[in-house]
């Protein structure tokens, strides 16, 4: 299906051809245009897929699942590399960057969306590992992009702790694999994800558990599961705001598809052993576990991208929790829940960027005043930690109350342990926000050219979203339930 | 199995002490012809230690005011115990009733009982080098013994006993296996070995400068005939160590049977191995250099290590079905 | 099947693997940065012998080409690079302080012992004849990750985190026969980007807080500062 190898291959080009342009205006612009052409062949794919339904070729499938997240992944790229054309330009000529770091960051940008579209359609389970480690190769640099002691040290401590989690997580995998050749039927097919999916029952029990602690705990830390999260506050808000952007949109959502994809396969192999939910509960106990603790550091922080990249803790947190419980109603809200926080929480860091950026600083308490000074990054603020936080009519109110009755159908007192997360989620969001918003701007603070029409197309579709979930995405979301699950709605 | 009251079997133990008794000079003599020959000497003989030995035994023997009865006695008991300790170890073949009534911890106790007495001698008159002999040796040997019984298990642990001549014929009856936990064990027991022999790297068996004794400094005391079974207590412990590595890790031509025939092999055999044993010694000193006192403890760190991982090795790797 | 029914090639699987533990354990305790490396580089050759070991029984020849892509990487290529950064650091007779030596390699050896408790039930369902060289792959494995954070040198650290891969590669040699080949050329592609990565690093590092001592990277944090 040459639409999904226009898509593969649009950001090698893209990373090849963006190193070797010197200047700024052409290569943002070529930026734009790539990541153009990849949500254009990825919008063909998708409608492809929905007439065929399964693309299956030797080292790649794309099926439900992975084809909603390709589309958000290259839709999300396109908006922050919209977002990212004049407010790199602006950094650039504020001297913070040089020109041949410009072409890193673009090269690195295009390299990044590459690594990312392959490990969503990888049937090789080596090969989704390789593409993991590849991204965050790509996203290191990115991060330590400012040169400054402390982006330097939120780089290298992203670089070992992923690094280290990485590794097991490769071990995880090779135990996978060891499982695989005593079950299949042909042993050097062990590492592709839908030959051992049809065999799973045969896999061993014991083999497939230990390999999926090892697991949950490898890709678990680029989910950003407590206690494996340290590295999240410090490089989403050392990098510059487009790579926090993606970072925490993206990054995040494909390292939670790994340990997904990995869970279906421990639940089919465990089916018939002493504990089938062995998977599940694991995942729930980090995702509580990482709610709670995010929730609680969220209170503390002093700094605007800290506290929002502690809020992707949460919610990541949450989803793990939904896709452990599983069951069609939990599996369903997971899945739109990802969609809308990568929506959200892209168009957060996008605005966040612009407030800094008026505000010369970091530091919450050292910005005030946005909606007087530039209207339209505070109302994009208010709304979109309005959105973030839960508030009805926007689309997380919806995912977050699906899991909360998929919560009380199981577990009902897990439910007060969420609602009161978060209750206390919103309180420390909008103590913080409301006085950037409202307070008093101080003296000189001035408008600067934001673009924000990424985050007003975001902030409309997650609106959407919420009021009426149209028929053919609650269809498509519908059928990676019946995929995941094994159920639909 | 020789029958533990048979007169061969007990002739064969005196024997193989005799044989320890007139090997041990004669291998540390070896040793220092090698070395000579390695620095562009010629050396003395090799039947020097022996000559020496003799010479000593016809001295006089001086002993300071302040000495007491353990100083007197201590030569003895040093020598006394070394010799029962060589006759646990199987020299020439593996069916010895010694062997066979004692096992490789009753071969290390001895062996600590003489230190004992080493030690006491040393701190028995007074004088400051050797109360500073003696805690050093206490210091090496603390740490050693650990190592050494860390071996010990795990080479047990393969022949299912501690007794030496179950190990020696458990490793002649499996011929040649790579087993991890051998490798380590042979390499732990080696360090231990030179730290216990007092050989270079931890101590200079041929120094009389301060700084650097430990033997030395213990025995300074000593003259005459003293000096003398001192002497050859260490150098019996030094054939004891060789003949161990030799006979446990390369048992190959050991007597298992007590016919002239075979124990004339099996001789041969164990003195084939000391001679290579004692060419690479004397090249380990020579290339060698004496490390610091306090570096002592991370090298005997290094040979409890090396005999932990043969442990792991066995019980990981090698052992369950 | 016992250890002592197996042919000689299988046995020296077992010897090498064990000997790659051992310079796990070198590489914890060894102060001295050059010669750090250089255990490093011993622990490749290991590697990479323990594959041409198991091609040769299995008759899997692809092994050979990873044995060689092991070897040029982890032995050559990545010491060579590191040198090459400590002789232009200016570090080559740096010695990291080591406080208690003896605690580090006790760590190690409970980590040893934790490793074999989880590969237990592995090891007794008796599936093929990997005689527990999972249980020392994982023992590499968390002794590169004990080294990483033990160890306060930024290249003791890389090194602990390439050991790491060498403790992955060991078992999907030893257990599985090795990945299939596109998987292997990718984790090798991976190693390599790490490798240069790494290096970058050090040079922005020594530059921004002149010291390659991790200590020092202490500016992020969420203490409340006393102003």
């Amino acid at each position: 299906m040459s639409a999904f190898w226009l898509t593969l291959l649009t950001p090698v080009i893209g990373a090849v051809v963006l190193a070797w342009i010197p200047r700024l205006q052409v290569s943002s612009w070529l930026n734009v245009g790539f990541c153009a052409l990849e949500f254009l062949a990825s919008v063909v794919m998708a409608y492809q897929i929905k007439q065929q339904g399964v693309y299956i070729t030797p080292g790649f499938q794309i099926d439900a699942f992975n084809i909603y997240l390709i589309m958000l992944t290259a839709f999300v790229g396109l908006t922050t590399a919209i977002f990212s054309r004049p407010y790199m330009q602006d950094v650039c000529e504020q001297g913070r960057l040089t020109r041949s770091r410009m072409r890193l960051y673009h090269a690195m940008y295009q390299a990044f969306l590459f690594t990312m579209l392959l490990a969503l359609s990888s049937d090789n389970l080596g090969i989704l590992w390789v593409a993991v480690e590849g991204a965050t190769l790509a996203t290191v640099l990115l991060v330590s992009l400012y040169r400054t002691p402390e982006s330097i040290e939120a780089a290298w401590k992203y670089f070992i702790l992923c690094g280290v989690g990485i590794a097991l997580a490769l071990f995880g995998t090779v135990l996978v694999y060891f499982a695989a050749q005593h079950a299949l039927p042909d042993p050097e097919q062990g590492l592709n994800w839908h030959t051992l999916f049809e065999h799973a029952q045969a896999l061993n029990p014991t083999v497939m558990s230990i390999a999926f602690v090892f697991l949950l705990v490898g890709y678990g830390t680029k989910v950003g599961l407590v206690p494996m999260h340290f590295w999240l506050p410090d490089a989403h808000s050392e990098g510059p705001t487009p790579v926090s952007a993606v970072l925490s949109g993206l990054l995040l959502n494909v390292a939670l598809y790994a340990v997904v994809r990995f869970k279906m396969l421990v639940d089919g192999a465990l089916a018939g052993a002493d504990t089938p939910d062995m998977a599940g509960h694991l995942m729930m106990g980090f995702g509580l576990l990482s709610f709670s603790i995010a929730v609680l550091s969220l209170q503390r922080q002093k700094d605007i991208k800290r506290l929002f990249s502690y809020s992707s803790i949460e919610h990541m947190g949450l989803m793990t929790f939904a896709f452990g419980m599983g069951g069609s109603l939990a599996t369903f809200a997971g899945l739109l829940h990802m969609l809308v926080h990568s929506l959200t929480k892209s168009a957060i860091f996008v605005t966040v960027g612009h407030a800094s950026h008026i505000a010369n600083t970091q530091r919450i308490e050292h910005i005030r005043g946005l909606i007087r000074t530039q209207p339209g990054v505070g109302w994009g603020l208010l709304l979109g930690v309005a959105a973030i936080a839960g508030f009805p009519p926007f689309g997380l109110f919806s995912s977050e109350f699906l899991i909360l009755s998929a919560t009380i159908q199981s577990w009902p007192w897990l439910t007060l342990l969420l609602l009161t997360g978060l209750g206390i989620a919103f309180a420390g969001l909008f103590r913080n926000v409301h006085p950037m918003v409202y307070g008093t701007a101080p003296d000189g603070q001035a408008a600067v050219s934001a673009n924000m029409l990424p985050v007003v197309l975001h902030l409309l579709l997650v609106l959407w979203l919420g009021l009426a979930i149209p028929a053919f995405l609650s269809g498509w979301l519908n059928d990676v339930t019946v995929l995941i699950s094994g159920k639909g709605l | 199995m020789a029958d533990f009251l048979s007169v061969s079997g007990w002739l064969l133990v005196f024997l193989q002490g005799l044989l320890f008794l007139v090997g041990a000079p004669l291998m540390v003599g070896w040793i220092r012809l090698i070395k000579s020959r390695l620095q562009n000497r010629r050396g003395p003989g090799i039947t020097q230690p022996l000559r020496d030995l003799y010479k000593l035994f016809g001295k006089e023997v001086l002993v300071a005011h302040s000495a007491s009865i353990v100083f007197r006695t201590a030569p003895y008991i040093v020598l006394a115990s070394t010799l029962v300790a060589v006759s646990i170890v199987p020299l020439l073949s593996a069916n010895l009733p010694s062997a066979m009534a004692a096992d490789m911890i009753v071969l290390v106790g001895f062996l600590a009982l003489g230190r004992f007495f080493l030690a006491l001698a040393g701190m028995d008159v007074g004088s400051s080098f050797g109360g500073m002999g003696s805690s050093r040796e206490m210091l090496v040997s603390a740490l050693a013994e650990p190592a050494m019984l860390m071996a010990v298990f795990t080479l047990a642990m393969s022949a299912h006993s501690t007794n030496l001549s179950s190990v020696v014929e458990f490793n002649l009856g499996s011929g040649l296996i790579l087993r991890p936990s051998f490798l380590f064990a042979l390499l732990g027991l080696v360090l231990v070995a030179i730290a216990e022999t007092g050989r270079i790297p931890i101590d200079n068996p041929a120094t009389h400068l301060e700084l650097t004794m430990i033997h030395e400094a213990m025995i300074l005391e000593y003259s005459g005939r003293h000096l003398a079974m001192m002497e050859w207590a260490a150098q019996l412990k030094l054939m004891l160590y060789g003949v161990l590595i030799a006979n446990l890790f390369f048992p190959w031509g050991i007597a298992t049977e007590l016919s002239v025939m075979s124990l004339a092999t099996g001789l041969l055999a164990v003195v084939g191995k000391l001679l290579v044993l004692g060419i690479l010694v004397a090249v380990a000193e020579t290339v060698l250099a004496k490390m610091r006192l306090f570096k002592v403890p991370q090298y005997l760190n290094l040979a409890f290590l090396l005999t932990l991982l043969g442990l792991f090795s066995h019980v990981i790797l090698e052992s369950g079905t | 099947m016992m250890l002592a029914h197996l042919p000689l090639l299988e046995q020296g699987i077992f010897v090498l693997a064990a000997l790659v533990l051992f310079t796990s354990f070198a590489l914890l305790a060894q102060t001295r940065l050059t010669a750090a490396i250089h255990s490093f580089a011993w622990q490749g050759i290991m590697v990479a012998l323990v594959t041409v070991l198991v091609a040769m029984v299995s008759h899997i020849h692809h092994l050979y080409l990873s044995a060689l892509l092991t070897f040029s990487l982890k032995s050559l290529l990545i010491p060579w690079m590191l040198h090459r950064l400590v002789r232009r650091l200016n570090m080559e007779r740096e010695v990291e302080m080591i406080s208690h030596p003896a605690i580090l390699l006790l760590t190690g050896a409970v980590l040893v012992i934790f490793s074999y408790w989880i590969a237990l039930p592995i090891e007794r369902l008796g599936l093929g004849n990997t005689r527990n060289i999972v249980a020392i792959s994982l023992s590499v494995v968390l002794l590169g990750l004990w080294m990483m954070v033990s160890r306060r040198q930024v290249i003791a650290q890389v090194l602990g985190f390439m050991s790491m891969e060498n403790g992955l590669f060991l078992a999907a040699v030893a257990s599985t026969k090795g990945m299939p080949l596109v998987v292997e050329l990718g984790v090798a592609f991976d190693v390599l980007v790490a490798a240069v990565l790494f290096g970058i690093f050090f040079f922005h590092i020594s530059e921004s807080i002149e010291s390659l001592d991790v200590d020092r990277l202490n500016r992020l944090s969420e203490r409340e500062e006393i102003s």
